[in-house]
């Protein structure tokens, strides 16, 4: 990819834009379409443009392996203890009504615990999918064929 | 908007059906997160007992009829997912809390023997996705909820069985096969309970059972039922679409063979029955029709041929794996046999078979850890070399057979009973016939383990952490022959609340 100059100039510019549309998409998800899983999805591409363009190594050195596999456990964490919390406050799993002073807020705060654990959980297995994939030795080498 | 219920403080017994699957959930996760084997197997033990005694809990509180409804969120049942547990399948929930609870402690040393080390901690995360499918499953009373619990435990299922590969590729494939023919099942599935939801507009089973009732001749329904049953059969391994099983339980990890021989198709069983006696009932002609014509002759040739196929196996894992189909049979033939005695015969099975096999495979899994294979030929001497195992395996191939004294003795027993009580003796013959094939099947595995010659090599006994799991199970296989009473009640009151209606009656 090193004479590629016009496709590494524009991932660069391109790469914070989609982070931050992911985030959009994240945390504007209950007042309109979106949430975790689109999020999670975009804020992957990210990283997948920026791998594919430059390699494998580089988007690992920014997004090591190890830190994707805890974060695909954490999401699902995050996700199950929200319901967890609403329990030990005295409602029944995943009722998001305790969460706040009122029952209102309560949802907001809910569905916004439980959307952070989707995307961080989707963004880390579409780019664990994305590393094992491009991590796999080529079968045949490029000189081969 | 949740409903009032849900501003009244709940103690934690309340909270008992929901934490049944919540607690592998939560552990799983963190298996994965602290990523270290010994560490990851403490959380997956922990949690394994946790769910035991939930089980147990459950099993205590709706034993004598009642039934727990638990609304997750706080929204009422039809609209929000409801958890609801009766006899039926608390009983299940033991079972599978029970063998797991076993299988953790001995797949510590299992594993350290055939899977990589690396692959530890993944193991258990699976190990644990697996088994909080399993019981969510089970403990839901929302149709949807059934497939998505059911799609958790097969991909993690898929994933273990993989693991397999470090001893032999074949796993590898094995896995890949068992993902196809388990989406297809899995999408067969979906699409009935698409079906249900186009003709009454609900997903909750009690719901669904009520509006079913007035829908009989609705084509949308029947279809929905025939495509649940061919679903949930490829899951269950009914006997044309047994295909995935003989592979994926001869190359799984011995552990992982030993806790989905013992659970996997036995909840596939228990949604059968839930979707065949609770959400439509028996008096629906073309469920009748359906169990009599197609079930129990599926059955049926399942009992002789898979049996047939067995006996002439050389590899002692994919033996057995042949029996599993076999002994699902006999399961399916007291569902097809429309019967409340019928169901118990099925629901006793269900329990005996599950302690049977997870014995056999656990000591199966001793001799791989010794001799590292697991071909017939290979066994040769082995009851002297590893007397314990030896013995263990010949306690649960007497249960497998049936011999009075032994579980599986009495499930046959009842078996035989509801075939009589309905005046099929054809049937009855049918069954003790095809045990005489189970004799052929065992006998070749004790001739070859005690009556040759042992080579002239130094084959000791497998070390104590595989061996007390698995006499665990190999003495509830004579306990429950010898004292059936437990197991009878829990599983005629069980029958007793599905053939009622299920959730209509109540």
């Amino acid at each position: 990819m090193r004479h590629h100059l016009i496709l590494r100039t524009i991932t660069k510019l391109l790469v914070a834009p989609i982070l931050m549309f992911a985030l959009y998409v994240q945390f504007h998800g209950d007042f309109s379409p979106g949430g975790g899983f689109q999020a999670g999805v975009l804020f992957a591409v990210a990283f997948i443009l920026y791998g594919t363009v430059f390699s494998l190594a580089q988007v690992q050195a920014v997004f090591p392996p190890w830190l994707v596999h805890k974060l695909v456990a954490l999401g699902v964490l995050i996700y199950a203890g929200t319901g967890v919390v609403s329990m030990l406050l005295g409602a029944n799993y995943l009722d998001y009504d305790v969460l706040g002073a009122h029952p209102e807020h309560g949802q907001h705060n809910g569905i916004l615990a439980v959307e952070i654990g989707v995307g961080v959980t989707v963004a880390s297995v579409m780019i664990a999918v994305y590393y094992a994939f491009a991590g796999r030795p080529p079968t045949i080498s490029d000189e081969d064929w | 908007m949740a409903g009032e219920a849900a501003q009244t403080a709940k103690t934690l017994v309340d909270h008992l059906p929901v934490l049944q699957v919540v607690v592998p959930m939560l552990a799983s996760p963190l298996c994965m997160l602290f990523a270290r084997a010994g560490l990851a197997w403490a959380i997956a033990f922990a949690a394994s007992l946790a769910c035991l005694a939930i089980s147990i809990a459950l099993l205590a509180t709706v034993v004598d009829g009642g039934v727990i409804s638990y609304h997750l969120g706080g929204w009422e049942p039809p609209w929000g997912i409801e958890y609801r547990i009766d006899t039926a399948n608390a009983f299940v929930l033991v079972i599978v809390s029970a063998i797991a609870a076993l299988v953790l402690p001995y797949a510590r040393q299992s594993i350290a023997a055939e899977i990589e080390a690396k692959h530890h901690a993944l193991f258990y995360t699976c190990l644990l996705l697996c088994i909080c499918g399993l019981l969510g499953v089970t403990a839901t009373g929302d149709a949807f909820n059934v497939f998505v619990f059911l799609e958790i435990s097969s991909l993690s299922t898929y994933a273990l069985v993989a693991l397999g590969a470090a001893r032999d590729k074949r796993a590898l494939t094995a896995a890949y096969n068992y993902l196809i023919m388990g989406t297809i099942g899995a999408t067969f599935f979906v699409i009935g309970i698409g079906f249900l939801y186009m003709a009454t507009g609900t997903l909750n089973m009690a719901d669904l059972a009520e509006r079913i009732a007035q829908l009989e001749s609705n084509r949308t329904v029947r279809a929905a039922f025939a495509f649940i049953v061919v679903g949930i059969g490829m899951k269950l391994a009914i006997y044309p679409l047994h295909m995935w099983l003989p592979n994926a339980y001869t190359f799984a990890p011995s552990a992982v063979t030993a806790f989905l021989a013992a659970t996997s198709t036995k909840v596939a069983i228990y949604v059968l029955l839930r979707f065949s006696f609770s959400v439509f009932s028996p008096g629906f002609e073309f469920e009748r029709f359906t169990l009599l014509y197609v079930v129990l002759p599926f059955a049926v040739m399942a009992m002789f041929l898979a049996s047939i196929a067995a006996v002439f196996q050389q590899d002692i894992k994919r033996l057995l794996a042949y029996s599993s189909i076999a002994q699902i049979g006999y399961m399916l033939l007291g569902i097809g046999l429309v019967t409340a005695t019928g169901l118990a015969g099925s629901i006793i099975h269900l329990f005996n078979h599950a302690i049977t096999k997870g014995a056999l495979f656990m000591a199966v899994g001793a001799i791989v850890m010794q001799t590292g294979h697991t071909a017939i030929p290979k066994l040769a001497g082995l009851g002297r070399a590893m007397p314990l195992t030896g013995a263990a395996i010949v306690t649960g191939g007497l249960s497998l057979i049936g011999i009075p004294g032994t579980a599986g003795f009495i499930s046959k027993w009842v078996l035989v009973s509801a075939a009589l009580e309905k005046g099929w003796w054809p049937v009855a013959l049918l069954i003790v016939a095809s045990s005489l094939l189970a004799v052929v099947y065992v006998w070749k595995i004790v001739e070859i383990m005690y009556l040759k010659p042992a080579p002239q090599t130094s084959v000791g006994e497998a070390p104590l952490g595989l061996l007390l799991p698995t006499w665990g199970l190999a003495a509830a296989c004579v306990f429950f022959g010898l004292w059936a009473d437990l197991t009878i009640d829990a599983a005629t009151d069980a029958a007793n609340g599905l053939f009622g209606g299920g959730f209509a009656a109540r």
